[in-house]
C-alpha cells in the first residue's frame, strides 16, 4: 500500500459509507411502521409516576 | 459549636447513603478505597520529590478519608429489599452539589483570570497564580468539574426514568461519581503546580488519564446494565445521547492521551505522536470534546428536561433521531478546522470545514426541535425561569453552532483564529448553552430529588436567570468586538507593505473589552452563587416525606398511577 493509495482511501471511504448511513437513518426515522413506538417514545417521559418497574424486563 | 450542631443531620445523610449499600457493597468499597490507598502510598513514594508524590498523598488521604466514611456506617442496617421499588438517586443528589461547587470555583477561577488580562498585578507574583497555570484550572473546573459532574448527576436521572429501571446496583455509581472528582481533583492540583501535558482539555498526565479511564469505562457499563433490565422497549433518544457521550469521550480520551511517562516515578510523559500528527490527534479529540461532551451530553439533558419541564412531547421525535446521527458522525470529521493554515495537508483542512459546515443541518434541527416544542407553550417560558434557562438554551445552541460553521471557513478564520473572537465562540456556548441548560435541568432536578415542591425561591432563580443571560450577551460582545479589532489590526498594512499595528497597540486596544468581559463573568459568578443559595435553602426546607410523593412534577399528579407494584 503506497502513498497514493492511502490518499486516495482517506478521501474516498467516508463518503460512501456516510451516504449509506444518512439513507439508513432516514429510511429508519421515516418508516412508517415505526411512527406508532416514536409517538409512544416521546409521550414516555411525561407520565407521572416516579418509580421503577419491579415486573420482568420487557422481553 | 453551633455549626457543628447544624452539620450533624448533614452528617448523618452522609452515614445513610452508606445504609443504601448492601454489606457485600461496603465490603467492596473498602476493598476498592484499600486498593486505591496502596496506589496513593506507591505513587507518594515512587514520586518524593516530584508532583507525583503530591498527588500521590492526596489520592491515599482520599482513599483514607472513604474508608472511614464506609466503616462509619459498616454496621448499620442493610436496605431492605423496599429499596427496589425507588430509584437510586443518592448519587445524583450529591453529583448536583458538586456540580455547584465545582461552578462557583471554576467560574471565580476564570473571572480571577480575565481580571489578569486587564490588571497583570493580580497574578501577585506567585507562580502557582499565573494565567497559564490559573486557565486550565478554569476550563477543567467548569467543563469537567460542572459540565461532567452535571452530566453524570442527570444521566443517572434520565436513564432510570426513561428505561423505568433501577440503577444496577449502589456501589458502581458512587465509583462513578467520586472516582470522576478525585480525577477533577488531580487535574486541578496538577495544573497549580505546573503538571501538564499541553494539550488543551487534555493537560492531565498521564496517571490521571489511566483513572479516568477505569471510572469512565465503569459509567459506560452502568449505562449498559442499566439498559439491559429496561422496562420500555424503545430507549429514549435522550440515552442515546448519554451514551454517544460516554462512549465517544473514552474512544477520544484513550487515543489522544496515549503517551509514554518519563518514569513511573515521574508526572511527565511523552505523547505517543509527534508534529502535525499530534496537531490533528489533539484538534480531533478537542473539537470531539465539544461535540460529544459539551454537546451531545447536553442535548441528551435538553431532549429529556425540556419536554418534561414544558409538559410536552418533543416536537418530532423522527428528527431528533435524524439529528442525532447527524451530530455523531459528522462531528468526527470537524476537528481539522483548527488547523487552518497550518503543515496539515490542505485538504485535510477543507474537508474538517466542509463537515463544519454540514453540521450546521443536525444542530439546527436539535435547536429548533427544542424551539418548537414550546411553540404554543410560550406564556409558560414567560412565567417559568426554569423552562425559559432551558429556551434560551436552545437559542444561543442555534447561534453558537451557526457561528462555530461560519469560524470554520478558512477566509473567516484567516480573521478569527488566535483572536478573542474564538473565545467569544467558546463562551457563547459554554454560558449561553452549556451552562444554561445545565442551570435549567439542575432547577428542575432538585426539588424531585429532594422531594420538594418547589425551588426555594422562584424570584431568586429569575434573578439568577438575568444575571446569567446579562453576563453572557456582555461577555460575548466585548469578545467579538475585541476579537475582530484585534484579527483586523494584526492584518493591516501601511503604504510600504509593513504592519500598520505592533502587538502592543492591539494589546491596548483591548484593555477596556478585557474589563467589560471580566464584568460579564462576574455577573455570571453572582449568579451560580445565587443559585447555589437557592439549591442549598431548597434542601434545607423539608416538605414531604420521600415515599409520599406522587409526581414527578410540581403538577397535581393522578392518584391512581401509583398503586405499589407486587414485589417479585
Amino acid at each position: 500500500m503506497d502513498n497514493d493509495f492511502a490518499v486516495w482511501f482517506s478521501k474516498s471511504f467516508g463518503l460512501f459509507y456516510l451516504i449509506a448511513l444518512s439513507i439508513g437513518v432516514l429510511v429508519y426515522a421515516f418508516w412508517p411502521s415505526n411512527k406508532k413506538r416514536f409517538d409512544e417514545a416521546a409521550q414516555s417521559i411525561l407520565g407521572h409516576e416516579d418509580k421503577p418497574h419491579r415486573d420482568q424486563p420487557w422481553r | 459549636m453551633k455549626d457543628i450542631l447544624r452539620w450533624l443531620p448533614r452528617i448523618a445523610e452522609c452515614l445513610a447513603m452508606i445504609a443504601q449499600l448492601t454489606r457485600y457493597e461496603r465490603q467492596l468499597a473498602l476493598f476498592i478505597l484499600l486498593a486505591l490507598s496502596i496506589c496513593g502510598l506507591a505513587m507518594a513514594v515512587a514520586g518524593t520529590g516530584d508532583p507525583l508524590g503530591v498527588h500521590g498523598a492526596i489520592v491515599l488521604l482520599a482513599a483514607i478519608a472513604g474508608t472511614f466514611w464506609v466503616i462509619s456506617g459498616y454496621y448499620e442496617p442493610e436496605p431492605s429489599d423496599d429499596r427496589l421499588d425507588r430509584y437510586f438517586d443518592d448519587p445524583s443528589r450529591l453529583g448536583i452539589i458538586l456540580a455547584m461547587v465545582w461552578v462557583v470555583a471554576g467560574l471565580f477561577v476564570g473571572d480571577w483570570i480575565a481580571w489578569q488580562l486587564a490588571y497583570p498585578d493580580l497574578t501577585f507574583d506567585a507562580a502557582w497564580s499565573s494565567f497559564g497555570r490559573l486557565r486550565p484550572v478554569h476550563t477543567s473546573g467548569v467543563i469537567f468539574g460542572f459540565g461532567g459532574n452535571a452530566l453524570i448527576a442527570t444521566s443517572f436521572y434520565v436513564l432510570q426514568r426513561t428505561t423505568r429501571a433501577r440503577l444496577p446496583d449502589q456501589l458502581s455509581p458512587w465509583f462513578v461519581l467520586l472516582g470522576y472528582n478525585l480525577f477533577c481533583v488531580i487535574a486541578a492540583t496538577g495544573y497549580l503546580m505546573g503538571v501538564t501535558q499541553s494539550k488543551e482539555y487534555a493537560e492531565p498526565e498521564w496517571y490521571a488519564d489511566i483513572w479516568l479511564v477505569v471510572v469512565w469505562v465503569t459509567y459506560f457499563i452502568i449505562y449498559l446494565r442499566t439498559l439491559v433490565r429496561r422496562k420500555e422497549p424503545h430507549i429514549y433518544v435522550s440515552n442515546w445521547y448519554y451514551m454517544a457521550f460516554i462512549l465517544v469521550v473514552a474512544i477520544l480520551h484513550i487515543v489522544n492521551n496515549l503517551a509514554m511517562p518519563v518514569s513511573l516515578g515521574h508526572a511527565k510523559s511523552y505523547s505517543a505522536f509527534s508534529g502535525v500528527q499530534d496537531a490533528m490527534t489533539q484538534w480531533w479529540y478537542g473539537h470531539n470534546a465539544v461535540a460529544f461532551f459539551l454537546t451531545a451530553g447536553f442535548l441528551g439533558m435538553m431532549y429529556y428536561y425540556l419536554p418534561v419541564r414544558a409538559g410536552r412531547p418533543i416536537f418530532s421525535y423522527r428528527l431528533s433521531i435524524i439529528s442525532f446521527w447527524g451530530i455523531t458522525f459528522m462531528y468526527m470529521w470537524a476537528g481539522s478546522h483548527h488547523l487552518h493554515y497550518t503543515a496539515l495537508p490542505q485538504w485535510v483542512q477543507t474537508l474538517g470545514m466542509t463537515f463544519s459546515i454540514m453540521l450546521l443541518v443536525p444542530s439546527w434541527a436539535s435547536a429548533g426541535n427544542a424551539l418548537l416544542t414550546l411553540n404554543g407553550a410560550w406564556h409558560k417560558v414567560r412565567d417559568d425561569a426554569v423552562l425559559r434557562f432551558m429556551m434560551v438554551a436552545a437559542v444561543f445552541y442555534g447561534l453558537v453552532t451557526f457561528e462555530g460553521s461560519f469560524m470554520a471557513i478558512r477566509a473567516v478564520n484567516s480573521l478569527s483564529h488566535y483572536t478573542d473572537w474564538t473565545v467569544g465562540h467558546v463562551h457563547a456556548g459554554a454560558l449561553g448553552w452549556v451552562a444554561m441548560i445545565t442551570f435549567g435541568a439542575i432547577y428542575a432536578s432538585v426539588p424531585w430529588l429532594w422531594k420538594r415542591e418547589r425551588m426555594y425561591s422562584g424570584r431568586l432563580v429569575e434573578v439568577h436567570f438575568w444575571l446569567a443571560l446579562a453576563g453572557t450577551v456582555i461577555y460575548v460582545f466585548a469578545m467579538w468586538n475585541s476579537g475582530i479589532i484585534q484579527g483586523l489590526m494584526w492584518r493591516t498594512y501601511n503604504e510600504s507593505g509593513t504592519l500598520a499595528y505592533s502587538f502592543v497597540e492591539s494589546m491596548v486596544a483591548m484593555r477596556p473589552y478585557y474589563i467589560a468581559r471580566a464584568i460579564g463573568g462576574l455577573l455570571f459568578l453572582i449568579g451560580a452563587l445565587v443559585a447555589c443559595y437557592n439549591i442549598w435553602m431548597t434542601i434545607r426546607t423539608a416538605d414531604q416525606p420521600a415515599d409520599q410523593r406522587l409526581g414527578d412534577r410540581p403538577v397535581p399528579a393522578l392518584a391512581g398511577g401509583t398503586a405499589p407494584q407486587p414485589a417479585e
